[in-house]
This record gives C-alpha cells, structure tokens and sequence, in this order.
C-alpha cells in the first residue's frame, strides 16, 4: 500500500491522471516534449529538469506541446485556450521570467471572470521553478511568489511535499481559475514521502499542520517547512514544542488555522524563502498582530533572506538562505 | 507526517515494527546480494518477528549495502542496511553507517506486515491479512473508518489465529465504488473475499456500521462459513444513532472541526491524535470517497436514525454462537441496545470505539467465542 515517492514521480503522476481523466487538458512549454518535430530528439528532455518526460510518448503530440522561446507569446496562448474551453498545463520554466508576460497573467487572466460578470472562466494552471540553492544565479534563483500572492484572482499553489504536490496538482487542473503552481528546484528528487496511487485533490486554502505544540507558531512556505521541521525538531530537545503550519496555499490563505494557533501558543514566527519587502512574512506577520494581537505574548518574528538579489558565490548563498538555527534563533526570541 | 530530509541519497533500511507489539526482529535472509543495484518495491531483507515473518521491500532504487547479518536480533529502527542512491560516494556511505550503526531510528514506526489490494467481485478490496490457515478471524469496520481502527485487536489476536481485516468499498485503501450501499450488498463481499483468500471458517468481528454487515453476512452464508459472530457497538440492533455526528463527520472539512466531530467516538478525547485526524482527512481527498460515504450515510442512517433493514431479528435467529460488546459511554450508538440480548459484555469508561479502548478486553473476548 505505501508507496514512496520523490516530489518529481508524483507531480508527473499528477499530470497522467489529470490527462487521462479529461481530454481537454494540455500540456505547453519550452521542451516539455523535447525536441518536438525534429527527427530524433522526442521527448530529449521533458522540460529543462525533466519533469514532463515520457508525456508526449503518451498523449502525443496534439496534448503535449513544445513552444517557443516567447513567454510573451505562449503564456498569453495558453490563457486564450483557457477562456475557449480547453485546461493547459502550461510551464514557465523559470519564474524569475514572469517579466515578459506579466500582463497575460495580472491583467488579462486574473480579471477575465469579474469583467465578464462570471461568464468567463480561466481554467489555467502556470507551473513554474522557484527558489535558490541551486547554483543558477540572480536570474534563476528567485522565488517571487508574493507578487502572485499580491494579484485578486490568481490563486497561487507551494507544495512542500509529495504528497502535497500531487493532490494539489489535480486540484490546480479541476479549478475553473487561473492557478499559479509553484514548485522548488531543489526539491524535486530529494522530497519523497507516501503518496497514494488513486487521484486525490487538495482544496486550496486549507494549511497543513506538519507539526503540533503549544509554545510556538512557526508558518513556513515551500521549501522552508524542511528547515523549519529541523529547528521545531532540535527545539524539541530543549523542551519548545513548535506547532509548524504549513499554508500549502498563500492564495488563498488559511487565515484561520493559523490564527487558532497563534491565539494557542502567542507566538509566531514566519519562516519566509521570497525576499522580505512586502512579502508573504510580513502578510502573516500582519495578519497575527492585527487579528490575534491580545494573544501574542512576544515579538512577531520573520526568517527570510536578506532585500537583496540571490548571490551567485556559493558561500554567500548559502549564507543568503535561511538555514535551521537563524529559524531556531528566531524562536528562542519569541520566547525571551 | 509525511516528507524527507533534504539531499538525502543514502536511505536507511531499519527493522521495521509489525504491530504494536512488536519490539524487535531477526534478520532471517538477505533476497538481495551485497554491492547490488536494487529496484523500489524489490524484495531485499526477510525479518522474522514473534509473530510474523515477511520480505521488507526497498523503498528506493540504489545499491544495497547490508548492514546486519544474517540471524541479528535488533531492536525496532535498528540499522538492517542502507541504499546508496547513485551520487552517494563510498566514503559518504561507510561514514553514514558509522554513525547510524548503533542508534535506533525515531522512526521506527514503519507499517507492517503491508495491507494488499484483493480483487473482490470486480473491485479491489484493501486486506491486511496475518497468519495462515482455512480459519479465520475477519474484522470488519464502520462507517468513515478503516482497518487501521482494529490496531491492537488486530495485534493481540494475530498471535492466536489467521487474522483478516479489510477496508469496505470506499473506504480506506479499498476502490471507492460502493454498489447499493446497504448492510446486505456489502456483506455480499464477505463470502467473496473468503473465497478470495482461501477462508473455510470464519469467526466474524463487526463494528459499528460493520456490525450490520456482520449481520447480514452471517445470516446469508450461513453457519458453513461464518462459525461465530461477535458485534462491537453494532448498527443494526436499534434505531437510534447519533445523527449529528454522521452530519458532522461528512461535513468537517478541516482538521480542527473533524477532530471535535471524532473525538465524540471516544470516551477520552486523548485517543484522537493528529496523525488520526490526517489519515481521515487523506481519505477523504481521494476521488469518489465523499460520494461514496453520503450515499452510504443515506441508504443507513437517513434523518439521523438508523433505517430498517430487519437486522434485529436477523441477529437474534442466528444459528451461530455469537456475542455483543458495547461501551457503556457510547455517545454514537446508545449501550440500551443489548438490552434483550442474550450474550452482551457492556463495558464501563468506554465510548464508542471500544476496539481501540479497550483492545485487550475485546480481543480476549473475541478469541473466547472464536475458542468455545
């Protein structure tokens, strides 16, 4: 019955079932079927860290398409064949290019269903890579989810597990709206946990509690539940029981799960991989002191990296990133 | 929880836990050759407990480096090898053995002997099924449960029979599609999955909703197949039941209102852990489930009562030894409803899952009947 699998099986199990359940959805991107129409290389590469591989072997060429090199052009294509019916899956390979088609997404996508008075839906899903430690510089190493997070109708997806990332896949391509799913670079083949066979979906807006305790409320994104997960462990040793929550979703957000803690523990700390301007650490350190502020019994305190652009340098990137003791630090100073 | 540590290429094969019970295990056979590439799911180490003895699987694809040898006793997350995913170094390997060698994983939880889907009547039914032979004890739960919930019964009792428990259709590991929906279509499974598995005697166990199939199992097949019946806080004997926690189970979507909804199943709430709570709610994600357990609510419990299916004197005209257990704290399904009954255990400080507060004492009693 159990099965283990990597973030990248799952997410790939995700796509096969959601495919073979509804004829309407597709898949599009930048060599997400490898070298399609050039003899000899299909399905080379499956998206540039092979997440789409063997699809097009699979659903063929009318379902998996390569585009090319224009986010401009076929993010705005996959948004009109939302709005005529069909549910693309379509891939924006690093989300540090969000640049070149921002408006397909913030301007026309995220409004098509209140300006046409409900009459129009978007079913679109946008995948894309996020986040640092994996060696690719300032330009392919952020995580800017935040300005997604910032926009009214886009709903906007961070899995921080397998199990997580395929249950909220096929939830992402059921929703009628706009869906921006976000998964980390690092985290594909090193995250790997049980995840049942049959289709399952995740509703959106409803946090994980990865952990229970009574002394401290971390909220942690993405990648950060990992490292979070370590600190609240270690703390454990000390006697500071973390109850870790994970939003799964940060639009929408589970305001109330996380706020039931707060108002338990009085203490939050937000552990946050974006940068910290106007940010998803900052939301939720807003949200706590504006809603659970008689609860609180210490200061709000938020682990992210620091306003800058991610170091190319190794050393400095790790630095960059938060890393278990600054998360255990910011606990203990919650406590003091 | 789920989830993993990060970069992690070597993976620890540890000595699995089989059952509460179970507090050690011996290496009985190495299936798979030191230095060798191994697939996830191959069959890699043969671990004996006092109860049981079953092949560990690998979870990952990698190189096997053993660890233990073949006849070590080791405690449970003990260090019976590892898989060094390609990446790994030697030096990084030897390193990781060094260190873990001698410590007991915290996690030495890992689920076994493993629950296998069985075709049953054109769908695939999830059994866990420990110990050998025609005779049996088969555990059937109830309603939004899963075999998980015998837990300890299931434990106590592998040590003396074949033990059999299954997930009902749409519940559990079991495919969602559930038929009719009432206590006789669902025991129409029963003789099937005995067929399935080779039972010619069974001493069937009920719970709840499961008590009503229980019934309606035995009252179909006949003393042939069912030798004795044992209800635990059955259905089917009255018409009250608890409507609102029916209601209230379908309607939680979040973990906080489904943990107050279930912690009325028990007479002390400390019984509902989180880890509980996440298997409901990951059960319920699963395509078809939600449906499944509307239409089961509705064809058995509609309007907050249980409806009339004639299981009463069904029960009582049974030829088959038989027994009934309830709790006497019982908010789901009142303890009134032995009243008449000639064999009924009603035990104090118990509510509704008796099963799992009371393990012991509904194990004994089980094997008391399944024994007379």
């Amino acid at each position: 019955m159990a099965r283990i699998l990597s973030m990248r099986q799952a997410l790939s199990e995700a796509f096969i079932q959601a495919m073979e359940a509804d004829p309407t959805v597709i898949m599009m991107g930048e060599d997400i079927a490898g070298g399609q129409g050039a003899a000899g290389e299909r399905d080379a590469w499956g998206g540039d860290l092979g997440i789409t591989k063997g699809l097009i072997g699979r659903f063929g060429e009318e379902r998996v398409l390569d585009t090319p090199i224009s986010e401009t052009a076929f993010i705005g294509a996959a948004v009109g064949a939302a709005t005529a019916g069909l549910r693309p899956i379509v891939e924006l390979m690093f989300v540090d290019f969000i640049g070149v088609c921002f408006d397909q997404l913030l301007n026309q996508a995220a409004k098509f269903r209140y300006m046409f008075g409900g009459k129009t839906m978007t079913p679109l899903v946008v995948r894309t890579q996020y986040g640092a430690g994996f060696r690719a510089g300032a330009q392919h190493s952020q995580s800017l989810y935040s300005l997604f997070a910032h926009i009214p109708g886009l709903k906007c997806v961070i899995p921080s597990s397998a199990y997580d990332a395929k249950g909220l896949m096929i939830a992402a391509v059921r929703d009628d709206d706009p869906v921006v799913f976000f998964e980390h670079k690092v985290m594909y083949d090193s995250i790997r946990d049980e995840v049942p066979e049959r289709p399952y979906a995740i509703p959106f807006g409803e946090a994980n509690v990865v952990r229970e305790g009574d002394d401290v409320t971390i909220v942690a994104i993405g990648r950060m539940v990992h490292l979070a997960r370590e600190a609240a462990v270690a703390l454990a040793r000390e006697g500071i029981e973390c109850e870790l929550i994970d939003p799964r979703t940060i639009s929408p957000l589970d305001e109330d799960t996380i706020l039931d803690s707060v108002r338990r523990t009085g203490r939050l700390v937000v552990v946050d991989e974006d940068y910290p301007r106007c940010g998803m650490a900052a939301d939720i350190a807003a949200l706590a002191a504006e809603k659970a502020f008689p609860s609180l019994k210490g200061p709000i305190m938020k682990v992210t990296p620091p306003h800058t652009p991610v170091p190319f340098a190794p050393a400095l990137e790790d630095l960059y990133l938060p890393n278990p003791e600054r998360i255990a630090a910011a606990v203990r100073k919650t406590l003091t | 929880m789920s989830g993993a540590a990060i970069h992690a290429a070597i993976h620890a094969i540890v000595m699995p836990k089989w059952g509460m019970a179970m507090d050690q295990g011996t290496v009985t056979a190495w299936l798979a050759a030191e230095g060798s590439s191994v697939a996830t799911g191959q069959e890699i180490v043969e671990i004996e407990s006092a109860k049981a003895a079953a092949a560990v699987e690998a979870k990952v694809a990698g190189v096997l480096r053993r660890v233990a040898e073949v006849g070590a006793v080791l405690p449970v997350g003990g260090l019976v090898g590892v898989i060094a995913e390609s990446g790994a170094s030697d030096q990084a390997v030897a390193d990781y053995i060094a260190a873990h060698k001698d410590e007991i994983a915290a996690t030495g939880a890992e689920q076994g002997p493993v629950p296998r889907l069985i075709e049953v009547g054109g769908r695939r039914l999830n059994c866990l099924d420990v110990g050998a032979g025609g005779e049996a004890v088969l555990l059937v739960h109830g309603f939004g449960g899963d075999l998980r919930g015998w837990g300890l019964v299931h434990d106590l009792l592998a040590g003396a029979l074949r033990v059999v428990a299954f997930d009902l259709p749409g519940h559990g590991g079991s495919d969602p599609e559930l038929g009719e929906g009432t206590p006789a279509a669902l025991a129409a499974l029963v003789p099937e999955l005995a067929t399935a598995l080779g039972l010619k005697r069974v001493h069937l166990v009920g719970h709840s909703l499961g008590g009503a199939v229980a019934i309606a199992a035995a009252a179909a097949a006949g003393p042939g197949l069912i030798a004795s019946l044992t209800l635990i806080a059955s259905a089917g004997l009255g018409a009250e039941i608890d409507g609102g926690y029916i209601a209230g189970f379908l309607a939680a979507k979040r973990r906080r209102d489904l943990k107050e909804v279930v912690e009325r199943l028990f007479a002390d709430p400390a019984f509902v852990t989180g880890a509980m709570i996440e298997d409901i709610l990951r059960m319920r994600r699963m395509d078809g489930v939600d449906e499944a357990l509307r239409r089961l609510a509705a064809r058995c419990f509609p309007d907050g009562r249980q409806a009339e299916f004639g299981l009463r004197a069904a029960f009582l005209g049974l030829p088959q030894p038989s027994q009934v257990i309830w709790g006497a704290d019982d908010r789901i399904i009142p303890a009134a409803h032995v009243a008449g009954l000639a064999k009924a255990t009603v035990l104090a400080g118990a509510g509704h899952m008796v099963q799992i507060e009371r393990a012991d004492e509904v194990a004994r009693l089980i094997l008391e009947l399944a024994r007379s």
